[in-house]
């Protein structure tokens, strides 16, 4: 490979968003006949690059050459009759329709306006069998399953004369064999000499099927290797980067609680806890007073583990106790019942209603758990959220303001106080400081030191590896959506000694 | 009704064991709704020839088209919108405009073959005004073809407010003709609107099954985001329906005026939603991408089918009809609901 011309050239791609440099100056190549694994964090700009290849973003600066010349690629078809097909993670295919139908519509074998039904079956029949699949075409696509959609999904995109292929996280919803059968799609049209460009998460996936990728973090290209050339533990390295930096007495006093966590009262044990395609099977006990924190790369089955806590999803196997007694967490209320606390990393979808004040806000969850029928007097409310106002030091210091003008740290802080208020035994709190400035990263921080000091038994989520190693007593380390790794948060336990296991799986 | 073999075929040439193909052995589930209303058909004129005199007489069956015939154009023309997921609660206004203004236009002495294009094409153009606010504003179909009812019906009772007959020479002339068809020993005698009436269903049904815009149809009932990303002209193709629709509606007030020889603003009140429930009886899915005109044409029959049972009975409450098409409105709920659920 690398002798022939590539069949698309990136140069310098860059793209702004309003106070955001998405992609700064990125280059990005792909020959024909090769996979090629695009590799980044969340917020790397990996679906920015994309999406400004199949057009449904503009570039603000660089080149962008298809087979040699330049192009503009201003819309999703325009990218189609270039070459360039998509086929995202969700399936984007009619599944009311048949497999044939799908593969065909808006492109018919039609004669005098009468679209040839003969013709299109056979044709279909046709395509999948160079992709090896062997359906009924007649059938409607939802009798089939998602790996096989997704195929049918690829055949389409293919029989558009596709020169580059991207697939967007095509694996995420996958089981092995269907995995396998996936991969042996891509390498036949591999062969047949259509560049793919593909993401996922799975980094086992990637070394299985990549023959190069390229790492993006934070908007800018950190290298472009060939696969052999590059560790598990070096391309994680490079996707997660290493800033070592302040706040380290806080360090400190987590290791100095470990031994008060230790004689402590576990608040909740899990036993075999897993859910059939969202995590497996895992032990895990939190005691009074403890910060455990999970690490693992983006869905590595982090918020998946957590979700199975709250009763925002049902296990499917496993038992659970709180404070040495078996429950079954139906749902969220139920577990909020049993003094649980979940803060969503979804700050604006699922936990922060914008138009509401922040002590609308801040009662919210308090209120639900005494129910609608017994509204908490105003005044009581008022003394409530100004005490959470000045411990957590939530700005502007205005309890009617409306949350949605509020920054995202202090949108962040509003939902913690709205958990704290409830007075939880265990809060599970999903990447509280993601997207929000340092300043208030370090304050919210301090807090779950601060919460855990005072007995609160804490489950950190966090994306950041200096965060869960700076806060927790027990470091849970998750992989391809298995629990691989318990850490006792040590003096030698650090970012490299995580990574490796981030990149390896279980190295005891 | 699902049964499927998952058993893993292996693959001659050395291909991996893993490629597996499920074959689906079923009847076609998008085929059981339509196969249970034709069941009930059967049932239903079983039981009525069993039970009256004379109930087994051709013509009871083709007096069906007959006596439903604006309904059937008018449902032909709603399942178009309610197989993109759409609603059209316009119609029965529609109906009562056309019907209106065309007695208006032919006792004013305009000739018969201008009044009747533009009629249709008016029943067309507020169809396509209604498609267009809801593909550009993003607004709700049900809201939408809302405001088209009451203008519409506002419109007609403006012009109008008593009935008005027609006695224009065409439209008599059509009105008195008699077709024979040789069906039994006698033959039995209809009228011109059945033959419009299943003329509509022959067309929707080969437009729906034969052509691009037909297959777009279904593929924007099944995922409208998914059709757009396909790169369907899903806009053209929603203004399109509700132009159908509007010009379906505006036929069979067309059809209403030349069977009555008179056109009243209050005619077609409520037909709209014995419209929606023919095609909901027929099984097509009301939130799109599924179900058949002759689904449609089986509704149809059915709510007749119980007409007629309950005029040769004599003795039923006329509410009945009502009463039954709840309960078997209901009951295609539920089984939708179950059918497709199964599927999943």
């Amino acid at each position: 490979m690398g002798e022939q011309p590539p069949v698309l050239e990136m140069t310098g791609i860059r793209k702004v968003f309003p106070g955001v440099v998405a992609l700064d100056g990125v280059d990005f190549r792909l020959f024909p006949g090769e996979i090629h694994a695009l590799m980044g964090e969340n917020g790397a700009g990996k679906s920015t690059l994309i999406k400004t290849l199949t057009g449904v973003y503009e570039i603000d600066g660089g080149e962008i050459k298809l087979g040699g010349a330049p192009v503009r690629i201003s819309g999703p078809l325009q990218a189609q009759q270039a070459g360039v097909s998509t086929v995202y993670q969700e399936v984007n295919l009619c599944t009311n329709l048949s497999v044939a139908e799908n593969i065909f519509i808006g492109r018919e074998p039609r004669k005098f306006g009468k679209i040839q039904w003969g013709k299109m079956r056979r044709r279909a029949a046709e395509l999948l069998a160079r992709l090896e699949l062997d359906l009924d075409v007649s059938a409607p696509l939802d009798t089939y399953s998602l790996a096989i959609q997704q195929m049918v999904a690829i055949a389409r995109a293919v029989d558009i004369e596709a020169r580059v292929l991207i697939l967007d996280e095509p694996t995420s919803s996958l089981d092995a064999s269907e995995v396998e059968q996936l991969f042996r799609v891509m390498r036949r049209l591999k062969e047949s000499g259509v560049a793919i460009l593909f993401v996922s998460h799975f980094l086992d996936q990637i070394y299985e099927i990549s023959d190069r990728l390229t790492v993006l973090r934070n908007g800018q290209l950190i290298g472009e290797h060939k696969i052999e050339e590059l560790s598990q533990v070096q391309l994680v390295e490079k996707m997660i980067g290493k800033e070592l930096a302040a706040l380290e007495d806080l360090e400190d006093k987590a290791q100095s609680n470990r031994e008060r966590a230790a004689g402590a009262q576990p608040v909740l044990e899990a036993k075999g806890l897993g859910r059939t395609g969202a995590i497996a099977p895992y032990d895990l006990t939190i005691h009074e007073g403890e910060v455990v924190g999970l690490a693992g790369l983006l869905g590595s089955g982090r918020t998946e583990l957590a979700r199975l806590l709250f009763g925002a999803d049902k296990p499917d196997q496993g038992e659970l106790k709180v404070a040495g007694k078996p429950v079954n967490l139906r749902s969220p209320q139920v577990a909020m019942k049993h003094g649980i606390a979940f803060s969503s990393e979804n700050r604006r979808t699922e936990g922060i209603i914008g138009d509401l004040s922040v002590r609308e806000n801040i009662i919210l969850a308090l209120q639900a758990s005494r129910g609608w029928t017994r509204p908490i007097p105003r005044k009581k409310q008022d003394e409530i959220v100004d005490k959470y106002i000045k411990a957590l030091q939530i700005r502007p210091a205005d309890p009617e303001r409306p949350v949605r003008n509020l920054s995202g740290g202090n949108q962040q802080k509003v939902l913690l106080a709205r958990w704290l208020i409830t007075e939880p035994k265990l809060l599970i709190i999903d990447e509280p400081t993601r997207g929000i400035d340092v300043g208030a990263k370090a304050e919210i921080q301090k807090l779950v030191a601060e919460l855990s000091d005072g007995g609160m038994a804490v489950l950190f989520v966090s994306a950041e590896l200096e965060e869960v190693l700076r806060l927790s007593h027990q470091i849970l380390v998750l992989r391809d959506r298995r629990l691989v790794e318990k850490l006792e948060n040590t003096a030698d336990v650090d970012a490299d000694r995580i990574m490796q296991t981030i990149a390896s799986g279980a190295t005891s | 009704m699902t049964t499927m073999d998952m058993t893993p075929v292996v693959k001659g040439g050395g291909g991996p064991e893993l490629n597996k193909r499920r074959r689906v052995y079923k009847p076609n589930t998008k085929h059981v709704p339509i196969l249970a209303t034709l069941l009930l058909l059967v049932i239903m004129y079983s039981a009525g020839a069993a039970n009256y005199r004379n109930f087994d007489d051709p013509s009871v069956i083709v007096n069906l088209f007959r006596d439903n015939a604006v309904l059937l154009v008018v449902a032909v023309g709603m399942t178009f919108v309610i197989l993109t997921g759409g609603i059209d609660l316009s119609v029965g206004a529609v109906i009562s405009l056309t019907t209106t203004l065309t007695a208006t236009l032919l006792q004013g002495g305009w000739p018969p073959l201008v009044v009747l294009p533009a009629v249709l094409l008016l029943g067309a153009l507020i169809g396509a005004g209604q498609g267009a606010v809801i593909h550009f504003f993003k607004v709700e179909p049900f809201i939408a073809t809302l405001a088209g009812l009451f203008l519409a019906r506002g419109l007609a009772l403006f012009i109008n407010q008593h009935s008005i007959p027609i006695r224009d020479k065409v439209w008599t002339a059509i009105s008195d003709y008699r077709i024979e068809l040789p069906i039994g020993e006698d033959g039995v005698v209809t009228k011109p609107i059945a033959i419009v009436a299943v003329l509509a269903v022959l067309i929707a049904a080969a437009v729906l099954a034969w052509t691009r815009f037909g297959r777009n149809v279904y593929a924007i009932g099944g995922n409208a985001d998914s059709a757009l990303l396909m790169g369907l002209p899903v806009g053209r193709t929603k203004i399109a329906v509700y132009t159908i629709s509007g010009f379906c509606a505006a036929l069979g007030g067309v059809l209403f005026s030349i069977n009555s020889t008179s056109g009243w603003a209050l005619q077609g009140n409520g037909l709209e939603l014995d419209a929606i429930a023919a095609c909901v009886i027929g099984g097509v899915l009301l939130t799109g991408g599924s179900g058949f005109v002759w689904g449609t044409l089986l509704g149809v029959l059915v709510s007749g089918l119980i007409r007629t049972i309950i005029n040769f009975d004599g003795g039923l409450n006329s509410a009945w009809a009502r009463i039954i098409i709840g309960v078997l409105l209901f009951a295609f709920i539920v089984m939708q609901r179950i059918v497709t659920r199964k599927a999943k």
